[in-house]
């Protein structure tokens, strides 16, 4: 492989985040572009199995699996792009097959959570620290209090010292 | 006869946990001191009894005893001992007994070592302890008994999930559990303190070791798992959002949250509200877990059985046991009694910011899990939630976390000084730009990685910086001395902090690692990044009870032989199921990858090659953490929980009055 193919492919698988990368691709499936290659594992990678137990098209030993992926490359070759792909797997798989959720009003809360619960919470945690003063301060003496305490500090008869 | 005598012990195991249940309780109430003190033996005897039934479900195991359904499913006379007894936490009945074991054994530790802790206390704990292994029992009992029998043992067993037949299967799920039923030690705590209507710095004292304990464990627990995964599945992949891996993640993140909360209640008796909620949620989310792997409700690789009668009953259970103690919660938060203020900017505002953003972490991962269940529950859409969700909100989150984690451990409690903290981190600082630098000047690597790196980098240095700022306090001379006398616990900290950034750095440097995919022919060469790969003829091979493919492949560099990886298949007839074994080679931080697909029989074997610079960091980090938080958990002074035993004076003789 050449130096400048390698980098390329690198900087390419690059795309994938933190968590490792997980690979079922077959060597017989590999594109000859190396840029059509990488841009059929990034969206493999955003596919669900629909068969398997929680893996991508791109982990997965299924036969749907490789079945989709094989359809993936075929539709890039065809000219489709990124989207255009996933679009049209969704049109006959449904949404449940990319593993990404779609930004929709329905997946709002699903979306807005960090946000959300950092927000309220910020909240709550401020208004607990403007309060505190407040509740820990002594409130002031009753007046039977009061009364009781100048009893007690009176000096009492002839036996106090 | 053995079998039968483990079933009669567990039954009497659930009659002892049901008179745990009440007695303390009646004993609180009355507050009669004897009723109280029968708590602690009571525990015990609970435990003897449990792991009396452990023991007798091991042995049928050992012994291939096929009258039993359990071990009918899951073992074969030709499994390897080891497996013969990891296995027998293999499947949902067997684990359900690991479950309440641990709960018998913490409840037991409770017991026998809390010297100090006050009777009433303990006596409490150990109640509401008992209350959850009560349920478990009578849920073990009812629905998934281990010691069910057949009337016509068949010849032979079922044998294990050849998946499950691995080193990783003795050690995975007994840490995890050791984490995840440790928590229910500091829910039982949480309880106890909120129905003794005390919620103040001793208890958060007595808590701490517990917390510590389940922490270090779930973190071993999750690291093993993961790395598990990694060279068996056979791709490299080591985390994938997975329900269940989530199941586990998100009482880590509540339990992490809980352990610097019940800090900062020790140190200043401050947030109280939010130590109390995190216990409580801490455990909650492990019964989550437990209900989401066995129900059958979310799809995963890990899920263990799919009985709808199952998930019911820990359904159940678990808003008995959630919805019971957030209502005990709201009746007694009156009791909470406001404690020391501090401004913002100060130790407590940092860790109040660390709770909120591992807490939102934490919801983050809850809501993304049961979203795909409630969205069909309510609308029928069915959608995927998957890694890349979780990549673009869990990972923003992180972000500000390790940033400040430094910054908040050179607060002072109180109030603190932000910019006198971040000068004193200007090394911290310089390290991580120097890191971020080089990395991107050497490896190409992507932006994200570079960043990542150099943020790891600033962590780990940063962890030391509060450790260093004390030893060298008083000049140079004084250090050794300093070094002697500071407490554990500030070692400790430095050290899980650290292993924090060290995990950190595996998972960035995953972002410069290489791979190919090909088909070889024995005697081909390969380049993949600075090495070579020579693929050797392949050997069969027979195991004990399966048959295996291995092939060879010698790993050079310069010319030199570095190493000879031995990729496999292996098939097990049994099951018919066949996995591969990945071979590995660790160089440096770093390694080596191969692993093949069964061959085919043309002669060439599709190979697959991957160079993971720095990937052991990964769970050497979390071996860190664990290391860091024992050494804080071996700190005298958690130990002792109260001032050591006042030598008594003899006054001199008194004069009379």
């Amino acid at each position: 492989m050449s130096a400048a193919r390698l980098a390329r492919l690198c900087a390419l698988l690059a795309l994938l985040a933190l968590p490792g990368a997980a690979h079922a691709v077959e060597p017989d499936e590999i594109l000859s572009d190396p840029a059509l290659e990488a841009r059929a594992r990034s969206i493999s990678e955003g596919l669900r199995c629909l068969v398997c137990q929680n893996e991508s098209v791109d982990e997965s030993h299924a036969p749907l699996a490789h079945d989709i992926r094989v359809l993936v490359r075929k539709r890039l070759e065809a000219g489709d792009t990124n989207a255009q792909v996933r679009d049209y797997l969704v049109a006959r798989y449904g949404q449940f097959i990319l593993l990404r959720p779609p930004l929709e009003l329905q997946t709002l809360l699903l979306w807005g959570t960090p946000l959300v619960v950092l927000l309220a919470g910020g909240a709550a945690a401020a208004l607990a620290m403007r309060r505190g003063p407040g509740k820990s301060a002594d409130a002031a003496l009753s007046d039977s209090e009061r009364r009781k305490l100048e009893e007690i500090l009176q000096p009492r008869g002839p036996t106090a010292a | 006869m053995i079998v039968e005598t483990g079933h009669f012990a567990l039954v009497l195991a659930l009659a002892l946990a049901c008179v745990n249940a009440v007695v303390p309780l009646i004993g609180h109430v009355a507050r009669d001191g004897r009723l109280l003190r029968t708590a602690p033996p009571v525990a015990v005897m609970g435990f003897v009894f449990t792991a009396g039934a452990f023991a007798a479900l091991t042995y049928a195991h050992v012994t291939s005893d096929f009258s039993l359904v359990n071990v009918i499913e899951n073992s074969a006379s030709t499994k390897p001992l080891v497996y013969k007894i990891t296995g027998v936490w293999g499947n949902h009945e067997g684990s359900m007994l690991l479950w309440v074991l641990i709960l018998a054994v913490f409840a037991a530790a409770v017991a026998l070592a809390s010297r100090g802790m006050p009777a009433d206390l303990k006596a409490l704990v150990l109640c509401v302890q008992s209350w959850i292994a009560a349920a478990f029992l009578l849920f073990i009992l009812l629905t998934s008994d281990p010691f069910a029998r057949v009337l016509a043992p068949p010849i032979e067993g079922q044998d294990l999930n050849p998946l499950l037949q691995d080193p990783g299967l003795a050690i995975h799920p007994p840490l995890l559990y050791l984490g995840y039923v440790g928590f229910s030690m500091t829910f039982s705590f949480a309880a106890a303190a909120l129905i003794a209507g005390r919620v103040d710095a001793a208890w958060a004292r007595f808590v701490r070791p517990w917390t510590l304990i389940a922490w270090i464990f779930l973190t071993l627990g999750i690291a093993m798992g993961s790395y598990w995964a990694y060279y068996t599945l056979g791709w490299g992949g080591f985390w994938f959002w997975d329900p269940v891996e989530n199941a586990s993640l998100m009482p880590w993140l509540a339990g992490t949250a809980l352990l610097h909360s019940a800090l900062v209640m020790e140190k200043r008796e401050a947030l109280k509200v939010w130590t109390i909620f995190l216990a409580i949620l801490a455990f909650s989310l492990s019964l989550i877990g437990t209900f989401l792997v066995r129900s059958g409700v979310l799809t995963s690789v890990h899920a263990f059985a799919t009985d709808p009668l199952r998930g019911k009953a820990i359904l159940a259970i678990l808003v008995f046991f959630i919805g019971g103690s957030l209502a005990l919660y709201g009746w007694r938060a009156g009791t909470l009694r406001q404690g020391g203020l501090f401004a913002p900017v100060s130790r407590e505002g940092a860790l109040v910011l660390n709770n909120l953003l591992l807490t939102a972490a934490c919801a983050t991962v809850l809501v993304g899990t049961l979203y795909p269940l409630a969205l069909e529950a309510t609308t029928g859409q069915k959608i995927s939630v998957g890694a890349p969700f979780f990549n673009a909100t869990f990972v923003p989150l992180c972000v500000p976390l390790f940033l400040a984690m430094p910054v908040g451990q050179m607060l002072a409690w109180k109030r603190g000084d932000l910019l006198g903290a971040c000068q004193r981190l200007f090394v911290a600082m310089l390290a991580g730009m120097a890191a971020l630098l080089a990395f991107a000047a050497a490896k190409g690597a992507p932006v994200m990685s570079y960043c990542m790196a150099g943020l790891a980098v600033y962590a780990l240095v940063g962890a030391f910086a509060d450790l260093t700022r004390r030893i060298f306090a008083g000049g140079l001379g004084q250090a050794v001395s300093r070094a002697g006398v500071l407490p554990r616990s500030a070692y400790g900290t430095a050290i899980a902090h650290a292993g924090l950034g060290v995990t950190l750095l595996g998972l960035a440097a995953s972002g410069w690692g290489q791979e190919r995919i090909l088909a070889m022919t024995p005697g081909q060469t390969t380049t993949i990044g600075p090495f070579e790969a020579q693929l050797q003829t392949v050997t069969q091979h027979a195991g004990p009870n399966y048959t295996a493919s291995v092939a060879p492949t010698e790993l050079r560099r310069d010319g030199r032989l570095i190493a000879v990886l031995e990729p496999a298949t292996r098939f097990y007839p049994i099951r018919k199921m066949s996995r591969a074994e990945a071979g590995i080679a660790t160089l440096g931080f770093g390694q080596f990858y191969e692993s093949i697909a069964t061959p085919s029989g043309t002669g060439k074997v599709d190979v697959k090659l991957f160079w993971k610079p720095l990937v052991t960091l990964i769970w050497i980090g979390a071996l860190i953490m664990g290391f860091g938080g024992a050494l804080s958990l071996s700190d005298r002074r958690l130990r002792f929980g109260i001032a050591a035993r006042v030598r008594r004076v003899r006054p001199a003789a008194v004069p009379a009055e």
